[in-house]
């Protein structure tokens, strides 16, 4: 295994620039590279994505591989496991990250049972063994309930990190970098799918993602009509609304709307957890927020565990009272 | 229609978070007591799947559950929703695997079962979460393989399906035989008939060892893993929530909105 060197992270590409989980992963990498004394380098695969190298410099790599081609438009487990084959054998990294993203998730298995060697997806937490110098990778377990930490014995060790659990660096355009083309190479025919369309289900207003106020609901909100409550009190409060699984499984609210181990992952300033719970597999999702606030008419609700301010009472009475009395208070 | 689907009995995950133990010197988790086991949510979806395309194109569908100390009642739950067959690789050989040795197992075990046109297994299951196994068999199949499906339409040898992807769904297209996985999308999965309950009751599962589908004990459950699990615990929970009081609901609400402006929250 003496002949495995450096950190490699998979850099995804969203709409002609560096999606934020690949700069999250630059930021990253380079810690653990740096604790190995070794080498960063970068992936990029796509079409028209070379010109996105530098910026991959700029946020910490020593050296960006870049696979261009246009049968690599879209992301198709065919072409970009044989890539992903390609380039690791080329480049025989120790460690290889992806994001748990859309890609991250469908890539990593397949690449790592290619490559006779394992993955653990959804990492929150990577860091190298002193002793062993092999890579530490926690993850959330049952649902969250538990955190495990795996090693793998093999190389490369592979693992994907969830969004927002790395932080990025300073982008400097004066760090020094190496880009190296290597050539995909791929034979169409052994690309078995198609992606025929392609649809972007946008939630209208704020990105969850990016808002910095988060009203959710959770099973006890009962309804859709329910939740166009919930939008009164984020659009005042210049937030989005999310949702546990439940009303997104039950067509309440949109799948894209769910917030936690299956759905996304958030950290706002303030998070308003109406008439939900808090299970473990919800607040994976949320727990990283600043500051919680619950209500529910459950005393002993979970979501109490976790909250910083709580108020015990049937969300429809405490909602439009809360949402009145704000209004107030920030209008003055 | 020849589908194949991948189950798993686990511990409810929707038991309440305050029954969840761990014993840490084994890192392995303890049931709760009096929480009966149930199949694998995710597991279900797929079940559902594949039940869908039975109800529009007929065909069979064939369940496949590896572990130990399967319960009956519980593992017959696909046959009660609509499934022909089941079948339990059951042998304590297979027992404390990774997504390595369990994908092998099953891939030998669809192997041996053969003429399959789809193989449905959950985007994950809800113990481990690690969303491997079903990329793992068509790795080791060679098929094509589309993970976190919600939506799939079949015509003439070729699938059409709705893939989750981080901002919306993508539509793909491929040829069968394939392996899909089953995402919560989907919808809820369908509740047992009485007349499926019955027929379940009478069913006998087909049991096979490692030996009857061709693989050491080498190469299975924990002997087989390529990961080893370092540590299991559980993240404290600081839990200081300061309760907003009031006479009434409306007055507790208005209460929260004004600790919220003097604590500068908002």
């Amino acid at each position: 295994m003496a002949e495995y060197k450096g950190v490699m992270i998979f850099g995804e590409t969203s709409q002609g620039k560096l999606a934020s989980i690949a700069t999250e992963l630059l930021g990253g990498g380079r810690k653990l590279a740096n604790d190995l004394g070794q080498e960063l380098s970068a992936v990029l695969v796509g079409s028209g994505i070379s010109n996105l190298a530098r910026e991959a410099i700029a946020f910490g790599a020593d050296r960006v591989y870049v696979v261009d081609d246009p049968l690599l438009k879209d992301y198709q487990t065919d072409s970009y496991v044989i890539v992903m084959e390609k380039v690791v054998k080329q480049v025989m990294p120790q460690i290889l990250i992806l994001g748990q993203t859309a890609i991250g998730r469908d890539l990593a298995p397949r690449l790592a049972f290619r490559l006779n060697t394992a993955a653990s997806l959804g990492c929150l937490e990577l860091a190298i063994d002193p002793q062993s110098k092999l890579l530490l990778q926690t993850k959330p377990v049952y649902g969250g309930n538990a955190q495990a930490v795996f090693v793998c014995q093999s190389y490369p060790q592979i693992a994907t990190v969830r969004a927002k659990a790395m932080t990025p660096l300073e982008r400097d355009e004066s760090r020094q970098g190496e880009v190296i083309t290597i050539a995909a190479g791929i034979d169409p025919s052994a690309i078995r799918t198609k992606v025929i369309d392609k649809v972007a289900e946008r939630v209208e207003g704020i990105r969850l993602e990016d808002a910095k106020v988060v009203v959710s609901g959770g099973r006890g909100i009962g309804g859709a009509d329910g939740f166009k409550q919930l939008e009164e009190l984020a659009r005042m409060l210049k937030g989005a609304v999310g949702a546990t699984r439940p009303p997104c499984d039950n067509g309440w609210m949109p799948a894209g709307a769910q917030i936690g181990l299956t759905g996304k992952i958030i950290t706002p300033d303030l998070y308003i957890a109406i008439a939900l719970s808090g299970s473990s597999q919800h607040m994976s999702g949320c727990s990283g927020s600043k500051t919680i606030v619950a209500i529910n008419k459950d005393p002993e609700a979970n979501i109490f565990r976790e909250a910083r301010f709580g108020v015990v009472g049937d969300w429809k009475k405490v909602i439009p009272a809360f949402t009145s009395k704000l209004k107030g208070l920030l209008a003055g | 229609m020849n589908m194949i689907v991948c189950i798993k009995q686990v511990i409810d995950p929707e038991a309440p978070p305050a029954s969840f133990k761990i014993d840490p010197s084994a890192n392995k988790v303890v049931p709760p007591p009096g929480v009966s086991p149930v199949i694998d949510p995710y597991a279900e979806y797929a079940v559902e799947a594949a039940l869908r395309i039975k109800d529009a194109l007929g065909g069979k569908v064939t369940a496949i559950s590896l572990g130990t100390n399967q319960l009956r009642d519980i593992v017959k739950k696909p046959l009660a929703m609509g499934a022909d067959d089941l079948i339990l690789l059951e042998d304590e050989a297979f027992d404390g695997g990774d997504s390595w040795s369990t994908a092998y197992a099953l891939a030998m075990a669809i192997k041996k079962i053969g003429n399959y046109d789809i193989v449905f297994c959950g985007r994950e299951a809800s113990d481990w979460n690690a969303g491997q196994v079903g990329s793992g068999i068509a790795e080791i199949l060679g098929l094509p393989s589309v993970t976190l499906a919600k939506k799939m339409d079949i015509t003439n040898g070729r699938a059409r399906v709705e893939r989750v992807t981080d901002e919306g769904y993508e539509v793909i297209e491929f040829s069968l035989p394939a392996l899909i996985t089953v995402s919560n999308e989907i919808g809820e999965p369908r509740y047992p008939t009485i007349r499926g309950i019955m027929a379940a009751k009478k069913k006998e599962p087909i049991i096979w060892k490692p030996a009857d589908i061709g693989v050491g004990v080498s190469q299975i459950g924990s002997a087989g893993r390529r990961t080893k699990l370092l540590k299991l615990f559980q993240p404290v929970r600081e839990g200081k929530c300061e309760i907003i009081k009031g006479e009434t609901p409306e007055e507790a609400a208005a209460n929260l909105a004004l600790r919220l402006r003097e604590t500068k929250v908002l």
